[in-house]
């Protein structure tokens, strides 16, 4: 189905990539780079913690945090990405794993490893998103992302507990 | 139609309450506020009867003379409480059951609203006025 309205948010994830990512393009401080990326998984916290509240409405009640984790992969990430993601793996003690084959927003570029070094920018947003929603459902956690060869990307996500 | 509906956040605080008749306001937030001890109760997963049920919707919490309280909480922990007149027999389970379903849209546009900071009180006139129709059943 691509009537056009699924090309926008691509575009419009892009436009914001780069308009963080041009606030000090001039500059070579890495201070300042990790400040874009952070500025990026801001934007995309608020997006999922305001999300997440409209994706869950018809939702039962989660049993437990693995059921959120699945939650995720699934109905989430169909809403967000129009496709599951491909693998959960979890050590049943507060880390999972998460990983799209084939990410929406690395997807358009070209494989191998010659725009690795370009990725980060494009999975911060995506970062934000999941920790924005799991702190809605009450879950506090730290994402990091890992890319190994485009277009596949994994999201490790570590639960704090208190 | 019901008498009031309330919201409160995830830490128990009030986010929203409105009430039909403005004289009553003080002692029916009373008996909202009280009634978060037995929400607290029917969400604990240590209670085994309570808690098997996965639907958002908890039915009637508790009756005073005057009224019968209804609960409701979402997925991010919002609680939602609707308190009926007891001398009203003419709305059933499913009527309050939609009644929390239209109001947790509403607040689910609420949150997605840009001039809106979650959890902050919910101030906006618009948003006041919906859920006054749907209390009374207008809407």
């Amino acid at each position: 189905m691509d009537d056009g309205t699924d090309i926008l948010f691509d575009l419009l994830h892009f436009e914001i990539v780069n308009w963080t990512d041009r606030a000090h393009s001039e500059e070579k401080d890495k201070d300042k780079k990790d400040e874009d990326l952070s500025n990026l998984e801001y934007i995309g916290f608020s997006t999922g913690y305001r999300l997440i509240e409209r994706l869950t409405k018809e939702m039962p009640r989660f049993k437990d945090e693995l059921d959120t984790m699945k939650f995720i992969c699934t109905d989430f990430w169909s809403a967000v990405y129009k496709k599951q993601i491909d693998n959960l793996k979890t050590n049943h003690n507060g880390v999972y794993v998460l990983q799209d084959n084939n990410f929406r927003f690395l997807s358009k570029m070209s494989n191998g490893k010659q725009y690795l070094e370009a990725a980060p920018k494009y999975v911060a947003f995506t970062c934000g998103i999941i920790r924005g929603s799991l702190s809605n459902l009450n879950i506090h956690c730290v994402v990091k992302a890992e890319v190994q060869s485009l277009p596949s990307c994994k999201f490790h996500i570590q639960i704090q507990r208190t | 139609m019901a008498v009031c509906a309330a919201i409160v956040g995830k830490d128990n605080s009030p986010k929203y309450f409105c009430c039909i008749n403005p004289d009553e306001e003080l002692s029916y937030q009373y008996k909202v506020l009280s009634s978060l001890d037995i929400i607290e109760e029917r969400l604990n997963p240590a209670n085994k009867n309570a808690s098997e049920s996965k639907e958002l919707f908890l039915g009637h919490l508790y009756s005073l003379e005057t009224c019968k309280l209804y609960g409701y909480v979402t997925n991010t922990k919002i609680k939602l409480i609707i308190v009926v007149n007891a001398m009203n027999l003419t709305l059933k389970d499913n009527d309050i059951r939609s009644m929390f379903q239209k109001i947790h849209s509403e607040y689910a546009d609420m949150v997605s609203n840009p001039f809106y900071i979650p959890g902050e009180p919910i101030t906006s006139k618009l948003f006041d006025s919906t859920i006054k129709g749907i209390i009374t059943g207008t809407v």
